[in-house]
């Protein structure tokens, strides 16, 4: 088999030389337990059925792919559909992945999930399906995000989760994800960790692209209807990855659609000022080969391999690993990276406000921002698909100071 | 493989019945020319191994007392290449057996090879590292072997008797068995769970094992005399680093715990021996 027809990732859980399982020993017994019971979830007609049952009435799918008529206009280039993933209840993709993962976490008689978040959007989707099934949940957040996303911290307290900020590191993301580790391999034989990304140990980078593929295969299904032919481009901003693989997957055997995924490109090049990990064209340096968290992927890094500090003005971009597949599809080629700074994708979010009504998260202006740049240089019968993974009424406080 | 400094010392201390002690304190907490004092304090005060933890940025394994240690060794500028320096400079003054206890990422942003040839060279014993198993330890192992290195793997309670049979065969020097689900750091008790889980790691294994996670006490120590090889104690020290003054206040410090851990010990073992 060739690379572009395998599925990945293989037995041990590797997308090519990236993924694995790098973790404490405590932990290895509940990954292969986690992997047998996904395994297992997997092949039954009724967690399928359950699960769609409540993505369907609970979360709000299917989305829809939307035309943005005065954004192509303005743009006078490709016609741009916008997979409106913003209008899913708690207002991201996220949750998908949360909704399939509690079901799991019920069906393997867990009583209590932890989380950790950076923008927040993961630790309110997880709050949600905790109070949906009756479970309790806590959440791991670094004190810089509980600053800057500060609507999400009160929407999580409401939802009833303990929401524990991390003082540790760069009091980020990355910080949070530690100390959720901590939390499971401590109480790993009563919790469940519901990772929101496609990162950490094999299971979780195929679970989780799993669990959000139905952004994929629903806009696959809509631009054949809507179009009668593929699109030419998907695009999707890359954070850990969750959505931009979402929207990737179903697509990946179409050799004619090309995909760009879109990293932070923060205030500049340096190390410490990004978050870019595979956007080596436009000369962001300093992500290796490397273990963080559970997984071998591309990591922002030292020369000594200490992990670097980020800086993203959009919490759920500011990480400095990427999910192994996305190094995988980056490495042979399938997809292409690049970044975007604070000020486009501010510019980016401001521009959609305006033309189409709709105001995304920073990190899908990210997404934007590079259609921005590449839509007019495109020809009128071109096509591309973006995700609006989420939305913005989280990041208002950032965007006010720009009004 | 010839044995190393780890398995004689395990050796001279089945035959002298008695518990050994290994001590874990952080390189370059809160310099290098600090922790080697401590390291040869702990040397002095009969500690069977030293553990040199390599500061790393995201200690996912590690409680509140050695992320903190990390920090502050990160701060002097400790790196794994300066770790091993430093194990350099020890082993001329000592013969104590040195492990060095680190997480992948540096060790792998090094180079296997490089790693384990520099390790070697400066007289280090073996290597631990925290976030790497048998699964994915093939590569690492090839490199410690071929320089006469230990590989020194964790088990936990929650490995399974599969896993343990696993763990036995690709670690060797022996075999660190974590008392608890958890990460590092001190607690009043141990588990309830550790005399089943030794049992169970004794069945799979006949190197020695040591038992960490949680171990601060003399009482602790006294109490694993019937269970274990050896207690690790790590958090403790650290904690007596962190709270000294001076270098040479912590060496004391440090030292003064590891005689009392090591007084127990010692006491431990009649224990193990009277309940035989």
């Amino acid at each position: 088999m060739t690379a572009a027809t395998q599925t990945w990732p293989d037995a041990r859980g590797r997308f090519g030389p990236y993924g694995g399982r790098y973790v404490p020993e405590t932990l290895m017994a509940p990954l292969e337990e986690l992997e047998r019971a996904y395994d297992a979830a997997r092949a039954d007609a009724g967690f399928a059925a359950q699960l769609d049952f409540e993505l369907k009435n609970f979360a709000g799918r299917p989305t829809p792919l939307q035309f943005a008529a005065r954004l192509t206009e303005h743009l006078g280039g490709a016609r741009i559909y916008l997979k409106r993933e913003d209008l899913l209840h708690t207002g991201a993709h996220k949750i998908n992945n949360c909704l399939g993962q509690s079901l799991l976490a019920v069906r393997m008689g867990k009583k209590r999930i932890i989380a950790e978040t950076g923008a927040g959007q993961h630790g309110v989707a997880t709050a949600t399906v905790a109070a949906r099934l009756g479970l309790e949940c806590v959440v791991y957040m670094g004190t810089e995000d509980m600053e800057r996303q500060r609507l999400n911290v009160s929407r999580m307290r409401m939802l009833g989760a303990e929401v524990v900020g991390v003082n540790s590191g760069s009091r980020t993301l990355k910080d949070a994800i530690n100390e959720a580790m901590r939390d499971w391999v401590t109480n790993v034989r009563t919790t469940h960790y519901l990772l929101g990304s496609v990162l950490g140990a094999h299971p979780y980078p195929r679970m989780v692209r799993d669990f959000h593929a139905c952004i994929g295969r629903e806009a696959r299904a809509q631009i054949l209807a809507a179009e009668k032919r593929l699109p030419d481009f998907l695009i999707a901003c890359v954070g850990g990855g969750s959505n931009a693989i979402g929207l990737f997957y179903e697509f990946l055997a179409d050799t004619s659609v090309k995909m760009i995924g879109v990293e932070a490109g923060g205030r500049g090049a340096a190390l410490g000022e990004h978050a870019a990990r595979l956007a080596f064209s436009m000369g962001f340096r300093g992500a290796r080969p490397g273990v963080l968290q559970g997984t071998y992927s591309r990591v922002l890094q030292t020369a000594d391999g200490q992990i670097a500090t980020t800086h993203s003005v959009s919490a759920g971009l500011d990480y400095p690993a990427v999910g192994p597949e996305h190094a995988w599809l980056a490495e042979q080629g399938r997809a292409e990276y690049t970044a975007a700074s604070d000020d486009a994708a501010i510019h980016a979010a401001r521009t959609l406000a305006r033309i189409e009504g709709i105001i995304p998260a920073l990190e899908s202006a990210h997404a934007l921002a590079e259609i921005i740049r590449r839509a007019p240089q495109m020809k009128r019968e071109e096509i591309i698909i973006m995700n609006l993974s989420g939305r913005g009424d989280k990041d208002m406080e950032i965007l006010a100071r720009y009004l | 493989m010839n044995p190393t400094r780890i398995t004689k010392r395990f050796e001279e201390l089945r035959r002298a019945g008695e518990l050994g002690l290994v001590a874990y304190i952080t390189a370059g907490d809160p310099t290098l020319d600090a922790s080697e004092r401590i390291a040869m304090a702990l040397a002095d005060a009969g500690a069977d191994v030293i553990e040199l933890g390599v500061p790393f940025s995201d200690p996912v394994a590690d409680g509140p007392v050695i992320q903190r240690a990390s920090e502050r060794a990160l701060r002097s500028g400790t790196t794994l290449a300066g770790v091993i320096e430093s194990v350099k400079r020890l082993r001329a003054k000592t013969q104590v057996p040195l492990l060095l206890f680190s997480y992948y990422n540096p060790v792998l942003q090094m180079g296997l090879k490089k790693f384990a040839d520099a390790a070697a060279q400066a007289g280090a014993d073996g290597a631990l590292i925290t976030d790497i198993t048998p699964e994915e330890a093939g590569e690492y192992r090839g490199a410690m072997r071929a320089r006469g290195l230990d590989t020194v793997f964790l088990a936990a309670p929650t490995s399974t008797d599969a896993r343990l049979k696993m763990i036995a065969e690709t670690s060797t020097g022996f075999l660190y068995v974590i008392s608890r689900t958890g990460v590092t750091g001190t607690k009043d008790s141990l588990a309830e769970e550790l005399p089943a889980l030794t049992r169970r790691v004794r069945a799979a294994t006949s190197l020695p094992i040591a038992v960490g996670f949680g171990v601060s006490l003399p009482e602790h120590v006294s109490l694993l005399g019937g269970l274990a090889d050896a207690a690790v104690v790590g958090s403790a020290l650290v904690a007596e680093i962190e709270k000294a003054h001076s270098a040479e206040a912590a060496a004391t410090a440090v030292a003064a715990k590891a005689r009392t851990l090591k007084e127990a010990a010692r006491k431990g073992i009649s224990r193990r021996e009277a309940t035989r």
